[in-house]
C-alpha cells in the first residue's frame, strides 16, 4: 500500500502536535496560578489537541484531492545547495562582515543558477552591495557592523 | 468626519507620504508582475524598510505596494498568460486571448481604468462604511472577538485552498503554536523556548512572512525549474497596440464596472474571501449580465470578461480593509501581514483607532485614492518599460530575493540565530506548498495568536473558567454556529465524496 505524501506530512504533524502538547504541560506556572480558569499553559494545551485532531482526520478521512507532485522534475540539486549556500552566509555574515559575504553569496548564487553574464554578475554583486549598504548608512542611519571593511580601512 | 478626511489628506499629501505612494505603487507593479510572486511577498519585503518610518508613512507605502501588486499581477496575466497572483487568473481569460489578438495595450488600459474604477468606488464605501462600522463594534467583547478570529480562520482556510481544508486547518494551528513561542505576555513565563535566549522574545513576525513567502517562493521557482508545466512565456513588448479605447468599450465597461465594485466590495468585507473569489464570482455574473452576442466571446478577448474580474478584485482590496481597520481583524492572507506591521508600530488596529489615532485611519484611506490616480496616470504609460522586468532572467531574479529576505531580518536582529530560523522554516514552508499546504491561514493564525489569547483569557476568566461565554450572547452564538457550519460542511464534503465514488 502506497501512503500519500500529505497524509505522511500530517503524521508528521500529528507527532508534532504531540510533542507540542507534551511541552505545553511541562510549562511550569506560577503556583497561586496553577488552579486558575486561565493561566500560561491553558491556551497551548488547547492547541496540541486541535492540532492532533486536525492531522489525525486529514490521517483517517480519505483524500478528495489528492495533490500531484511530480517528483522526478524537481531541481534537488540547485535547490539543496542555494540552502547550504544561505546557511554559509548566515554562518559567515557576522564574522566576515556583511559587505564580503552578501557579495560572495551572490556571485556564488548567480553562477550555481547558470548566469554567465561576467559583467552582470559583477555590477549586482560587489558595486550593488556597496550601494546598497551606503544608502543603509546614508539614508535610514543603520549601522552594518563590518570586521573586513574596518579591516581594510574603509570603514571605522 | 469632514475633519478626519481633512487630516488624511493633510497627512497622506505631505511631500514624503506622496513619493511613499509613489514608490510603493512603483515597487508593487514591479514585484507583482513577477510570476509567482504576490502582494504578499512585495509586503513582506518592504516591512523592513518601513519600520525606520512613522506609522502612517510605512501603512501608505505599504497600502501603495499592495495596489501596485495586484495591477502588476494583472499585467503578466494579460501579457504572458502567467498570473502573479490568484486574484488575476480571472483576467488572464478574457487579457490573454486580447493580447494575443495584438490588442495588449487596449487589455492593458481596459484592466487599468477598471482596477481604478473598482479601487475608487470601493474605497468611497469604505469611507462611509468604516466609521459607522467603528461604532457598531465598540458593543464588541472579548468572547465575540475571540469567536470572529476562529471564524476569520476557518473562512480562510475554507476558502483559500479548495478542496484543501484539513491541510489549512493544520496549517492554522502550526501558526497558532509558533506564536505561542517565547515568554506568556502575562505572566512572563517563558514557553517553547527550550532555553535558548533568542526565543524568548518570541519568533519575529517579519521573519515568518519572509520565510513563508519571499524566500519560500524564491526556492519553489528553482525548485520547479524544470517542470515542463510552468514554462516561461515570453511576448514580444513592441507589439502592445494602442492603448486607447473606443466608443464602444467605454460603453461596455460603465455597465459592467458598477455592479462588479459592489460585488467585490462585499466579498472583499466577507472574512477569507478576498479578491480571488471576488473575481471569479465577477466573472461567472457578467457572464450572466450580457446578451447572447457578448457571451459568446467570453474566453475569446471580452471587453466585459475583462473589465468584471479586473473591478471587482481591486474592490475586494479595499472591502478587505474593513474588518481590519474596523475590528482589528484581517480578513485575509495580505491585511494580516498588514496587521502585523502595524503591531509592530505598537498600533492596535480596531474600533479605537478610528478615535486614537485618527491620522493613520484617514491617511490610509485617502492614500488608496491617490494610490489608484498614480497607477492610472503614471503606471499606465509606463507599462511598456515596465513590463520588460519580465525579461529579468530567473538567475539574477532569486538570489536578490534570497538577499533581500536575508537582509530583512539580518537589520532587525543582527543575529544568525535568525537567519538559520529564517533557512529552516523557508525549507519546510516550501515542501508544505508544494504538496498544497497553503501558507496565508498559517500567516493570518501567527499574527491573531496573541489577540487570540488575551481574548480567550479574558472570556474565561469573566465567565469563571466556564465555555458558557461561547453561547450566552446571541452575538457569540450566531458567530460560532458559523463556525460550526463551515467546519462541518467542509469535513462532510470530505466523507460525501468518499460514499459516492
Amino acid at each position: 500500500m502506497k501512503i500519500s505524501p500529505s497524509k505522511i506530512i500530517s503524521l508528521l504533524f500529528f507527532i508534532f502536535s504531540g510533542f507540542y502538547l507534551y511541552t505545553a504541560y511541562q510549562i511550569q506556572v506560577f503556583t497561586f496560578d496553577e488552579n486558575a480558569a486561565f493561566n500560561a499553559k491553558t491556551f497551548p494545551i488547547y492547541l496540541g489537541y486541535t492540532g492532533l485532531i486536525f492531522s489525525a482526520l486529514y490521517i483517517i478521512l480519505p483524500e478528495t484531492r489528492p495533490s500531484k507532485v511530480n517528483l522526478k522534475v524537481l531541481d534537488y540539486k540547485k535547490t539543496i545547495t542555494l540552502v547550504i549556500l544561505m546557511v554559509l552566509y548566515g554562518l559567515t555574515i557576522l564574522r566576515v562582515g556583511y559587505f564580503l559575504s552578501t557579495s560572495i553569496f551572490l556571485v556564488l548564487s548567480y553562477i550555481i543558477l547558470g548566469e554567465r553574464k561576467w559583467l552582470w554578475i559583477f555590477l549586482l554583486s560587489f558595486p550593488f552591495v556597496a550601494i546598497f549598504m551606503y544608502l543603509l548608512h546614508g539614508l535610514l542611519n543603520i549601522y552594518l557592523r563590518d570586521p573586513f571593511l574596518q579591516y581594510i580601512g574603509v570603514m571605522g | 468626519m469632514i475633519e478626519g478626511i481633512l487630516i488624511g489628506l493633510e497627512t497622506a499629501f505631505s511631500l514624503k507620504n506622496l513619493m511613499m505612494v509613489m514608490i510603493g505603487c512603483f515597487a508593487g507593479t514591479i514585484i507583482g508582475m513577477l510570476p509567482g510572486l504576490g502582494p504578499m511577498t512585495a509586503i513582506a519585503l518592504m516591512i523592513p524598510i518601513t519600520y525606520g518610518f512613522e506609522p502612517s508613512t510605512g501603512l501608505i507605502l505599504m497600502a501603495g505596494v499592495y495596489y501596485g501588486a495586484v495591477f502588476g499581477g494583472s499585467t503578466s496575466s494579460i501579457l504572458i498568460n502567467a498570473p502573479g497572483i490568484p486574484g488575476t487568473v480571472a483576467t488572464s481569460f478574457d487579457g490573454y486571448p486580447m493580447a494575443q489578438q495584438g490588442k495588449a495595450g487596449k487589455a492593458l488600459a481596459i484592466a487599468a481604468y477598471s482596477s481604478f474604477a473598482g479601487g475608487t468606488i470601493a474605497a468611497i464605501f469604505l469611507l462611509i462604511a468604516a466609521p459607522s462600522l467603528s461604532k457598531v463594534s465598540l458593543a464588541f467583547r472579548s468572547p465575540d472577538y475571540f469567536g470572529l478570529m476562529i471564524l476569520g480562520l476557518t473562512a480562510v482556510s475554507a476558502f483559500s485552498a479548495k478542496g484543501h481544508f484539513l491541510k489549512a486547518m493544520m496549517m492554522v494551528v502550526l501558526g497558532l503554536m509558533l506564536a505561542s513561542v517565547g515568554q506568556d505576555t502575562l505572566s512572563d513565563i517563558p514557553r517553547f523556548t527550550f532555553q535558548n535566549m533568542n526565543l524568548s522574545d518570541g519568533i519575529s513576525f517579519v521573519l515568518v512572512v519572509m520565510a513563508t513567502f519571499a524566500m519560500s517562493e524564491a526556492l519553489t521557482i528553482i525548485f520547479k525549474a524544470n517542470d515542463p508545466t510552468r514554462v516561461a512565456k515570453q511576448i514580444s513588448l513592441s507589439q502592445l497596440g494602442s492603448i486607447k479605447l473606443d466608443k464602444t468599450e467605454t460603453k461596455k465597461m460603465v455597465t459592467t464596472i458598477p455592479r462588479s465594485s459592489v460585488l467585490g466590495f462585499i466579498i472583499g468585507v466577507l472574512p477569507g474571501a478576498g479578491s480571488t473569489i471576488a473575481s471569479f464570482l465577477a466573472y461567472g455574473m457578467e457572464r450572466n449580465f450580457v446578451n447572447d452576442e457578448e457571451k459568446q466571446k467570453f474566453g475569446k478577448g471580452s471587453v466585459n470578461g475583462l473589465a468584471a474580474p479586473e473591478t471587482a478584485n481591486n474592490a475586494a482590496c479595499s472591502g478587505s480593509f474593513v474588518p481590519l481597520l474596523t475590528l482589528g481583524i484581517p480578513g485575509s492572507g495580505t491585511t494580516a501581514v498588514m496587521l502585523g506591521a502595524l503591531l509592530g508600530f505598537g498600533i492596535q488596529p480596531g474600533p479605537r483607532l478610528y478615535q486614537t489615532n485618527p491620522e493613520i485611519f484617514w491617511s490610509v484611506i485617502m492614500s488608496m485614492y491617490i494610490g489608484m490616480v498614480i497607477l492610472l496616470i503614471l503606471n499606465l504609460p509606463l507599462i511598456p518599460y515596465i513590463a520588460r522586468v519580465l525579461a529579468t532572467p530567473r538567475t539574477f531574479l532569486i538570489p536578490l530575493i534570497l538577499f533581500f529576505s536575508v537582509t530583512g531580518i539580518y537589520l532587525m536582529s543582527f543575529n544568525n540565530f535568525d537567519i538559520y530560523m529564517m533557512i529552516g522554516i523557508a525549507v519546510v514552508a516550501t515542501i508544505l506548498r508544494l504538496y498544497d499546504f497553503p501558507m496565508p491561514p498559517l500567516i493570518l493564525a501567527f499574527v491573531l495568536g496573541g489577540l487570540m489569547e488575551e481574548n480567550l483569557r479574558r472570556s474565561l476568566l469573566i465567565s469563571d473558567g466556564s465555555w458558557t461565554f461561547l453561547w450566552d450572547r446571541p452575538l457569540t452564538l450566531i458567530i460560532m454556529m458559523t463556525i460550526l457550519f463551515i467546519i462541518g460542511w467542509q469535513i462532510y464534503k470530505s466523507f460525501f465524496k468518499r460514499t459516492t465514488t
